[in-house]
C-alpha cells in the first residue's frame, strides 16, 4: 500500500491529524514568542515583524503552508466528527461519558470550531489590513506616516477596545481547552507512547495548553492595560 | 452480612422486536431485590415477572456468566457494563444499587452493532475484522517447530497476554463517543505483532484489519481514552498507540 | 454389536500404525466433500479450522453470536502436554498412566494414549498460532504442576488458558471463513440429525435471528457440542451450554457411554438464594494454600449462621479440618471427587457455614501467617508482630492469587484476606458422552464426536488441565486423519441434496416439536422445570447417590418431562428472536437424558471416580467408607441405546482391557 492509504483509511487520517497538530503546536510556540517580545522591547518586536512580514521564504512559502496546515487539520477535524456522528445512529437516553472522559477530549471539534471563528477576527484585525497594506497598496516599506515601524502601534491599538480584548481572551480559552488534549493525543496518534515518556509528554502537553494561551491573554492585557500608544509607555 | 432483600426498582429499558422495527424505552418495576444477585440474575427476576405475566421477557445476550465469554453487552445507567470497573455486566452486583434507584437499560448503540432484538446486539463485524487478518497463517499440523525453538522475552509475552485478553464484548465501541473500535482491533493487532510468529505478517495484517474496519463503518479514534476506563478487561490504550505506529510502518514501506 | 476399532501392536505404535494404514482423499478430491461442524469450541473450532486448511468444505454451526464466545473460553487453569520441558522425568506414558489412573480405570487404553502422544504437537502449533502461554524470564515456556501428579506438565496463560487456547482456534478459523472455506453460522442451533440411507448426511438448524428453520447437508456431522453439566441447572457451565445436539444424535441412533460420570468440582463459590443462575468455579490451585474446615461444635455453627459469631473467633482446637482429618497423607490436595464429597458429607451433617448451609470455609490464614514469616526471616526483620507478618503474608498471597481473590470479593463482597472463603462443589464437567470408537466415530455412520461431547478419553474422573487436551487433540490432530478414512468412500458421491424425504422428514418433526412449545400455553416458565429437574438431580443423582434415590429421581424425572410438555409456557412466536423458545427445546432434551443419567447411574453398582455409590464402600480397614470400585463387574463402558423412551434403553457393554496397566485401588489416606 502507498502512502495515499494514508489518507483514505481511519488510521492514516488520525496520523494526518496529528501531523498537522504538530506543525500548529510549533507555529503557535513561534507566534506566541514573537508576541512575547511586543511587551518587552518594541525596537526588537517590530524588527522581527517586519522580517517575518517580508521575508519572501516566510511570505511565499511558510504562510501558504501554514494556512494549507490550518484548514487541513480544520477539515479533516470536521470531517472526521460527521463520520463519527454517522457510526453512532440511534443515540443512549443515558449516557455517562464524564466518567470515563475528560470533556476537552469530547469537545475538540466545538473548541476547534470556536477558535476558527476566533481567527476570523484575527484575520479580519490583522491579516487583512496586512494584506491590503503589501498587495494592493503595494508598501512593503513597514512605515507608517511618521515613518516609523508601524507594526507595535497597530497591534497596541487593536487592543484599546475591551471587547476585542474580551474575545480574545476567551478564544485562548478554548485553544487551551483544545491543546489540553490536543498536545499528548497527536503523540498518542502517531502511535509514540512510552512508558516512562508518555507521562511526561502529558505533563508537558499540560504545561505547553496552559502557559502558551496565557501568554497570550497576558499580552493581550498588557496592550490594554499598560502600554498606551504613547511612546513613554512602550517598553 | 445477610442479604438485604428490600430493594425495590424501576428499570428503563429499550424494547425493541427486531432489526427493522423502532424501539422505544419502557419502564418496568421489580421488587425484593437482594443486594447478592448478580445485574443479570435481576434481570431474570424481572423477565420471570414478565412470563408470569403472560407478556414477552426481555430479549438480551449472556452466557457464561464469569466474565470471559464476552456475550453480555449492556449500556447501564449510561455506562458499559455498568457502574463497577474492570467487570462484565454479568459480573455487576445488585449491591451496586441502591433502593429506589431508577436504572437505564440500553443495548450497545453503534451503526456497525445493529440491534437484533430489545438489548441484543449484532456484532458480527467484529468477526469480519478477524477474518480479515486476526490471525497467523499457519496450518495445523503434526509437526510445527518445537514450542521452544525461539525462546520470546518475558515482557513481550507478558504484553502479547494482556492484549490477548481482550473477550470482543464491544464495550469499547459502545463507550466510545464515535464508536471506534479501535481497542479491539488494536488489542489483536498489538497480540500478534509482539510475537515472533505473528511478525511475519504484521504489515499485512493491520491494514487489511483496519480496512475492514473502516468498511464496517466504524467511527474514528480520537483518543478520548474512554474505552480503556469502561474496558472489562483493561485493555490498555497502549495497543492502539503500538497499532498506529503498525499502520504508519506499514504503509510508508 | 460396540466395534472400538482399536489397531492392533503394541501400545505406543497403535496410532502411527492407524494413520499410515487408514485411507486419505485425494487433495483434489477433498473439495467435492462437505463437512459439517457442530460447535466451535476446543474441538469443534479446531477440527473446522483443520478440516478446512485440508480442503474439505465446511460449515461450521454455533449458537452464539461469534464461535469465539464457546464455552472452552471459561477454563481457567492449563493444558497438559508431556513436554518434559521441565527434565522432571514427564514421558507420554507417565502422562497416559496418570490419565488413566485418574480416571479411575474406566478409560480406554489406546485412546489415553495417542491423547498423551499427540500432546505435546498440541503446544508446538499453539505457540505457532501466537497464543501466549506463560514464559520464564529466560523466554522459555513455564510450567506448573496440577491436580495432584508429580511433574510439572501444565502449560498456561494466567488464568485463562482456555480463552487463549480458544482464541487461538477461532483465529485460524477466521482465516478459513475468510479465505471461504468455512461458511459460519453464527447464531444457530442444530435441532436434528438427518440420516439418509444409514448414514449421517446433514442436520437441521434453527436460525436463532429470524426462527428460520435451515436445512444443511453433508457427507459427514461433527459434533463438538460441549458437554450436559447443564442438566443440574446449576453449574459452573455457560447458561446456553446443552446436549440438545448429542441428543438428537443419540435418539437418532448414536449410542450414548457413561451419561453418569460427572466431575463435582470442590471449590466453587456456594449459592446465595434461589435467583442463582449459575455457579463460579475458583480455579483448583487455591487448594494448595487454602485449608479447608467447618466448626466441630455444633453451636458455632448455629451462631456463625445467625451472624453471632465470625469465622475468625474460632480458635484452632474448635475447627475440624475434615480433609487433613480423613486423609493426613493428601490433606487438602485430595482429587476433586474425594474433596467434594467430603464437603458435602459435612453438610449433610449440618455444618455448613452459610445461610444455605452448603459451604465450607477455605481459609488462608494459615498460609499468610506462614508466607509472612518466611519474609520476615528474609527480610532480616528480628521479632515482628503478627500484624507485620501478616502483612507481609498478605503480599505474598496477593502474588500468588491476586486475581481471584478479587473476583471472590467481587462476587461475594467478602475480603478472603481477612476472612474465609466459603466454597461449596458444584457440576463442572461431565465425562460421559456420545460412544465413539477410535476413530471418533459414534455408532452412526459419518457422524462424529469429539472433546467434551464424546465420552471421552477421562474415564470415570477427569484430571485437571486435561479437558482442553482433550479438546484440541480431537479437534487438531485424530479428527482431520480419521474422518478422512470415512470421506474416502465419498469422494464420487456429490452433493447431498436436502430435498430428499429424510430430510422432509426430519424438518417437519423439528418445526411440529416448536409449534407444541409455543401452542403449548401453559402456566409456568421453561426455567420452573430446568430448577425442579436440577434439584432432583443434584439431591438425588449428584456427589453421592444410592439406588432407592436413583429410582427415585427417575420416577421424579419422567413426572418433571411430563409436566413440562402439559404445562410449559413459552411466550412469543416461532419466527423470531426467542431465546424462551432455545430454553425450552433445550430443557426438553435435559428432560430424557437426566431420566438416563440416573438409569446408568443405577446400572452401575460400584462407586468408580465422579461416580459414587453408596452401596459400594470400603467396609473396614484403613480405607472404611471410601469409594470401592468393582473391577471384576464393572470394567466397561456403558453404552446406551435409544430405545422410544429413557427408561426402556438398552445398554450396550464395551469391555475395557488394560494391558499395560495394573488396576489398583486409589488411595489418598
Amino acid at each position: 500500500m502507498s502512502n495515499s492509504a494514508l489518507s483514505k483509511s481511519s488510521v492514516g487520517r488520525k496520523v494526518l491529524m496529528a501531523l498537522s497538530g504538530f506543525f500548529l503546536l510549533v507555529f503557535l510556540l513561534q507566534h506566541c514568542t514573537i508576541n512575547l517580545l511586543s511587551i518587552i522591547s518594541k525596537d526588537l518586536f517590530n524588527e522581527i515583524s517586519h522580517f517575518m512580514g517580508t521575508n519572501p521564504v516566510v511570505q511565499i512559502f511558510l504562510q501558504p503552508v501554514l494556512i494549507f496546515g490550518f484548514i487541513f487539520h480544520l477539515g479533516m477535524g470536521i470531517y472526521l466528527e460527521i463520520n463519527n456522528k454517522k457510526a453512532r445512529n440511534v443515540k443512549y437516553a443515558m449516557n455517562k461519558s464524564a466518567v470515563n472522559s475528560t470533556w476537552m477530549s469530547r469537545n475538540m471539534v466545538i473548541t476547534g470550531i470556536m477558535i476558527f471563528l476566533f481567527l476570523g477576527l484575527h484575520f479580519y484585525d490583522f491579516w487583512i489590513p496586512e494584506i491590503t497594506t503589501k498587495l494592493v497598496q503595494q508598501d512593503w516599506s513597514g512605515l507608517d506616516a511618521s515613518g516609523e515601524f508601524r507594526y507595535w502601534a497597530e497591534v497596541n491599538h487593536k487592543f484599546h477596545d475591551p471587547v476585542r480584548v474580551g474575545i480574545y481572551c476567551l478564544a485562548f480559552v478554548f485553544l487551551a481547552l483544545h491543546l489540553l488534549h490536543g498536545f499528548q493525543s497527536a503523540f498518542q496518534s502517531v502511535g509514540f507512547r512510552h512508558r516512562r515518556y508518555t507521562p511526561l509528554i502529558k505533563k508537558l502537553g499540560n504545561i505547553y495548553a496552559i502557559l502558551i494561551p496565557a501568554l497570550f491573554v497576558v499580552i493581550a492585557l498588557a496592550h490594554h492595560f499598560c502600554c498606551c500608544s504613547a511612546a513613554s509607555c512602550a517598553p | 452480612m445477610a442479604a438485604n432483600t428490600g430493594m425495590n426498582l424501576t428499570l428503563k429499558i429499550w424494547r425493541q422486536k427486531d432489526a427493522k422495527s423502532s424501539g422505544k424505552m419502557e419502564t418496568y418495576q421489580v421488587r425484593d431485590i437482594s443486594d447478592h444477585m448478580s445485574f443479570l440474575e435481576m434481570m431474570d427476576v424481572l423477565n420471570e415477572q414478565l412470563i408470569g405475566e403472560g407478556k414477552e421477557p426481555v430479549a438480551f445476550d449472556h452466557d457464561c456468566r464469569e466474565g470471559i465469554c464476552g456475550m453480555c453487552s449492556m449500556y447501564i445507567n449510561g455506562e458499559a457494563h455498568g457502574p463497577d470497573r474492570g467487570v462484565t455486566t454479568c459480573q455487576l452486583h445488585m449491591r451496586k444499587f441502591k433502593d429506589g434507584d431508577t436504572i437505564y437499560i440500553e443495548p450497545w448503540r453503534a451503526t456497525a452493532f445493529p440491534v437484533v432484538k430489545d438489548l441484543v446486539v449484532d456484532r458480527s463485524s467484529f468477526d469480519r475484522v478477524m477474518n480479515a487478518g486476526g490471525f497467523v497463517s499457519v496450518n495445523t499440523s503434526g509437526n510445527a517447530q518445537d514450542a521452544n525453538a525461539i525462546p520470546i522475552p518475558k515482557e513481550d509475552a507478558d504484553k502479547a497476554f494482556d492484549a490477548a485478553t481482550c473477550i470482543g464484548c464491544g464495550a469499547c465501541v459502545a463507550t466510545c463517543k464515535n464508536a471506534s473500535a479501535m481497542l479491539f482491533v488494536s488489542a489483536k493487532v498489538s497480540q500478534l505483532s509482539l510475537l515472533p510468529q505473528g511478525q511475519v505478517e504484521a504489515k499485512d495484517r493491520v491494514q487489511k484489519m483496519v480496512d475492514q474496519m473502516d468498511k464496517e463503518g466504524f467511527g474514528n479514534c480520537t483518543n478520548t481514552g474512554a474505552c480503556e476506563v469502561e474496558c472489562p478487561k483493561g485493555i490498555s490504550l497502549d495497543n492502539i498507540a503500538r497499532m498506529n505506529s503498525e499502520y504508519l510502518k506499514a504503509s510508508t514501506k | 454389536m460396540l466395534d472400538s476399532k482399536i489397531p492392533g501392536g503394541p501400545l505406543k505404535d497403535k496410532w502411527t500404525k492407524h494413520k499410515n494404514e487408514i485411507n486419505v482423499v485425494n487433495p483434489a478430491n477433498k473439495r467435492f466433500i462437505d463437512v459439517i461442524v457442530v460447535g466451535s469450541g476446543l474441538a469443534g473450532g479446531a477440527a473446522a479450522a483443520s478440516l478446512a486448511e485440508l480442503g474439505y468444505n465446511v460449515k461450521c454451526f454455533c449458537f452464539q453470536d461469534s464461535p469465539r464466545r464457546a464455552h472452552s473460553i471459561a477454563a481457567q487453569g492449563g493444558i497438559n502436554a508431556a513436554k518434559n520441558y521441565q527434565n522432571d522425568g514427564d514421558s507420554t506414558y507417565r502422562l497416559f498412566y496418570d490419565t488413566v489412573k485418574g480416571g479411575d480405570y474406566r478409560a480406554r487404553e489406546a485412546n489415553v494414549y495417542r491423547l498423551a502422544e499427540v500432546s505435546a504437537n498440541i503446544i508446538d502449533q499453539c505457540v505457532a498460532q501466537g497464543v501466549p502461554f506463560a514464559r520464564e524470564y529466560g523466554g522459555l515456556l513455564d510450567n506448573r504442576s496440577f491436580g495432584g501428579v508429580l511433574v510439572s506438565r501444565t502449560f498456561y496463560a494466567k488464568g485463562q488458558t482456555g480463552q487463549q487456547l480458544l482464541l487461538g482456534a477461532y483465529s485460524a478459523m477466521s482465516r478459513q471463513i475468510g479465505k471461504g472455506k468455512i461458511k459460519m453460522y453464527n447464531r444457530h442451533e442444530m435441532l436434528e440429525l438427518v440420516i439418509v440411507d444409514g448414514k449421517a448426511r446433514g442436520i437441521i438448524a434453527r436460525n436463532l435471528i429470524t426462527g428460520e428453520i435451515e436445512r444443511h447437508s453433508a457427507h459427514a456431522v461433527v459434533l463438538g457440542s460441549g458437554g450436559y453439566g447443564n442438566v443440574f441447572f446449576l453449574s459452573t457451565n455457560a447458561m446456553g451450554s446443552n446436549v440438545s445436539a448429542a441428543w438428537r444424535a443419540h435418539k437418532k441412533g448414536a449410542f450414548f457411554a457413561n451419561p453418569c460420570y460427572t466431575q463435582i468440582h470442590p471449590t466453587c463459590i456456594p449459592r446465595s438464594g434461589d435467583y442463582q443462575s449459575k455457579l463460579t468455579l475458583m480455579s483448583e490451585s487455591l487448594r494448595n494454600d487454602g485449608r479447608i474446615w467447618v466448626p466441630k461444635d455444633m453451636k458455632d455453627v448455629e451462631a456463625i449462621r445467625a451472624g453471632k459469631k465470625k469465622p475468625t473467633d474460632l480458635k484452632e482446637e474448635e475447627r475440624d479440618y475434615y480433609l487433613e482429618r480423613r486423609y493426613p497423607a493428601f490433606g487438602n490436595l485430595v482429587p476433586r471427587d474425594v474433596a467434594s464429597r467430603a464437603a458435602k458429607e459435612r453438610c449433610d451433617a449440618g455444618y455448613g457455614v452459610n445461610e444455605t448451609g452448603e459451604a465450607v470455609y477455605l481459609d488462608f490464614s494459615s498460609a499468610i501467617m506462614r508466607y509472612g514469616r518466611e519474609k520476615a526471616t528474609v527480610d532480616g526483620i528480628k521479632n515482628p508482630s503478627d500484624q507485620k507478618v501478616r502483612e507481609l503474608g498478605e503480599k505474598i498471597v496477593e502474588a500468588k492469587y491476586g486475581n481471584l481473590f478479587q473476583m471472590y470479593e467481587k462476587i461475594t463482597d467478602d475480603n478472603p484476606y481477612k476472612t474465609p472463603m466459603m466454597i461449596y462443589p458444584a457440576v463442572h464437567y461431565t465425562m460421559g458422552g456420545l460412544w465413539v470408537d477410535y476413530n471418533l466415530m459414534t455408532t452412526i455412520p459419518g457422524c462424529f464426536a469429539a472433546g467434551e461431547a464424546n465420552f471421552s478419553d477421562h474415564g470415570a474422573n477427569r484430571l485437571g488441565a486435561s479437558a482442553l487436551m482433550q479438546g484440541l487433540a480431537d479437534g487438531y490432530f485424530v479428527l482431520p486423519y480419521t474422518i478422512g478414512d470415512y470421506l474416502a468412500n465419498d469422494i464420487r458421491t456429490g452433493e447431498i441434496p436436502t430435498d430428499s424425504k429424510e430430510f422432509d422428514e426430519a424438518e417437519k418433526d423439528v418445526k411440529q416439536r416448536i409449534e407444541r412449545l409455543i401452542n403449548n400455553k401453559g402456566t409456568k416458565s421453561v426455567d420452573h422445570f430446568h430448577k425442579r429437574l436440577g434439584k432432583v438431580m443434584w439431591d438425588k443423582v449428584g456427589m453421592s447417590r444410592n439406588a432407592q434415590g436413583l429410582q427415585e429421581a427417575m420416577a421424579e424425572i419422567k413426572q418433571i418431562r411430563e409436566e413440562f410438555h402439559n404445562d410449559v409456557f413459552v411466550p412469543g412466536t416461532a419466527n423470531e428472536f426467542n431465546p424462551e423458545l432455545e430454553k425450552a427445546t433445550r430443557v426438553a432434551d435435559f428432560l430424557e437424558l437426566g431420566e438416563l443419567f440416573a438409569k446408568d447411574a443405577l446400572e452401575r453398582n460400584e462407586s468408580c471416580g465422579g461416580h459414587f455409590r453408596e452401596e459400594s464402600v470400603e467396609l473396614d480397614g484403613e480405607q472404611k467408607g471410601e469409594a470401592k470400585r468393582d473391577d471384576v463387574n464393572f470394567t466397561y463402558v456403558a453404552a446406551w441405546e435409544w430405545n422410544g423412551d429413557p427408561a426402556a434403553s438398552v445398554v450396550h457393554k464395551e469391555q475395557l482391557e488394560f494391558k499395560n496397566i495394573e488396576l489398583k485401588q486409589r488411595s489418598y489416606k
